[in-house]
């Protein structure tokens, strides 16, 4: 098995073609991203004892919003610290690691769901699960990069867009499980875990068993070198050295008021909706409306990345910065109009740029720091969306809340909302602004870099 | 087995759920323009 899973074990043969990785990388991340869809079994878990509504015994909300809480956490800093082993063990034994984790995962939350035990299903879907996230999101970035050298951000967004696109197949997965193992007197939460378990170990495993990494000096038929250019480097960063850079923290920055933006809207799309054109939106049509954005978070990972290869990553996030804050800015005016086909359109942009963000970021830290480490360094930077996942929904919440406590009508609640999102974003610009090439001091030297793996 | 055939499958193992999920929430989608 250790020979399996062993990095020289995946290199592939002359002639292999570079159009079967990315499904590998699918493999993974079309399961890890079930993430996005575990609000699902929220309810449902709120009735295991009561099946028709809570009992006493039963679970809340607060108490069920720490799995996923503990989840993320564990997430970025498995991303972290994991990142350099994930590098140096090679993209098969990383998927490996990930698909039990994230699989043992789901089978010890359904014993944690079927014992009624809350902390069992904090320590599956939280903490290992947790680990399968951390690991599996990083592990196919830097051989999807050294495989596309000419297409980074393609080849990556193609990958984070399944993670984006996931939570698609999830949630009716999730729903259609649980009706189908539900009775009377019995909600099917512990099953639909124990079957998602196995369904996302045998796919991860999958892409385990397809990943390969190109052999030594290979390059793509007709490959290109890019044009010179000071903001894509042809030298290495070590990992820990790009944590003394001050492009890690810039970017680290990027990214994390890009994802504070979006994020703290995603989670309250439908409310907003609602309250920002009572009468005019329903519930149903919300529903849609959150439908909507997850095609557009999804498909935005894929065409932003690409559009990156083309116009470069620091232009990227210069149109996510200045387009997202006028379009923030402009939120307000839909809902004074009344347009709720403008206010609609402001969102699917926003949130595909969101989307965006994620994807494009790899091959903006491949563009600053080289391919060597960037799997690593990409681990180290996933602890920006683990702040943002707290500051985005905290920040819309509580202004929201204050304005409804002080008197403002609930359909301009979201206003000040908005301001404070496209002022984040004026500073991400400048963050993106201050960006400049790699002091040549932080490189690695030949040597190093060619005993570094 | 040869490289054409292979892209066939694996692109199908993904895509085909990918794009069962795509469609599930396209129809839910469509409920905003009812």
């Amino acid at each position: 098995m250790a020979s399996f899973l062993d990095k020289s074990r995946t290199v592939a043969p002359p002639g292999y073609s570079r159009w079967l990785i990315p499904p590998a990388a699918l493999c993974v991340h079309l399961c890890i991203g079930q993430a996005y869809a575990f609000s699902v079994f929220n309810l449902p878990m709120t009735k295991l004892l009561g099946i028709t509504k809570s009992a006493p015994d039963d679970w809340n909300i607060p108490q069920l919003g720490w799995i996923f809480t503990i989840g993320i956490f564990v997430l970025g800093f498995s991303a972290a610290f994991l990142g350099r082993w994930v590098e140096d063990g090679g993209p098969r034994k990383a998927m490996f690691t990930a698909a039990l984790c994230f699989g043992f995962g789901f089978f010890i939350s359904a014993i944690g769901v079927a014992i009624h035990n809350l902390w069992v299903v904090y320590l599956g879907w939280g903490v290992v699960g947790g680990f399968g996230l951390g690991i599996g999101y990083i592990s196919p970035v830097s051989t999807l990069i050294k495989w596309f050298p000419d297409r980074p951000g393609m080849a990556t967004g193609m990958a984070i867009m399944g993670f984006g696109g996931a939570a698609l197949i999830a949630s009716p997965l999730s729903v259609w499980l649980m009706n189908q193992f539900s009775s009377n007197t019995h909600i099917g939460v512990a099953e639909t875990f124990a079957v998602m378990g196995a369904i996302y170990l045998c796919f991860m495993m999958v892409g385990a068993w397809i990943v390969r990494i190109p052999a030594p000096g290979w390059r793509p038929e007709g490959y290109v070198a890019p044009r010179v250019s000071p903001l894509i480097t042809t030298n290495h960063v070590y990992v820990y050295q790009a944590l003394k850079t001050p492009q890690f923290w810039l970017i680290w920055w990027v990214l994390c008021l890009n994802v504070t933006a979006g994020i703290g809207v995603l989670g309250q799309a439908s409310a907003m909706s609602q309250e920002m054109f009572p009468g005019r939106v329903t519930a149903v049509a919300a529903a849609g409306f959150v439908g909507l954005m997850s095609l557009f978070n999804m498909g935005g990972r894929f065409f932003w990345a690409s559009i990156s290869d083309y116009i470069g990553r620091k232009n990227t996030y210069f149109v996510f910065f200045a387009l997202g804050a006028v379009l923030y800015a402009l939120v307000p005016t839909t809902g004074a109009i009344g347009s709720v086909e403008l206010f609609v359109i402001c969102f699917l942009v926003i949130i595909s740029m969101y989307g965006g963000g994620f994807a494009t970021v790899p091959a903006y830290l491949r563009d600053m720091f080289g391919t060597r480490y960037v799997g690593a360094i990409h681990g180290m930077l996933i602890t920006a969306w683990s702040m943002a996942g707290v500051f985005g929904p905290v920040l819309v919440n509580y202004i929201r809340e204050y304005q409804i406590t002080h008197g403002v009508p609930k359909a301009q609640a979201y206003n000040i909302t908005m301001y404070v999102m496209a002022g984040l974003l004026v500073i991400g610009f400048l963050c993106n602004l201050a960006i400049k090439a790699v002091n040549a001091r932080h490189h690695m030297t030949a040597d190093e870099a060619e005993l570094a793996i | 087995m040869s490289n054409g055939l292979k892209l066939v499958l694996e692109w199908g193992f993904v895509g085909i759920p990918l794009a069962w999920g795509v469609i599930e929430t396209a129809i839910n989608a469509a409920k905003l323009f009812q």
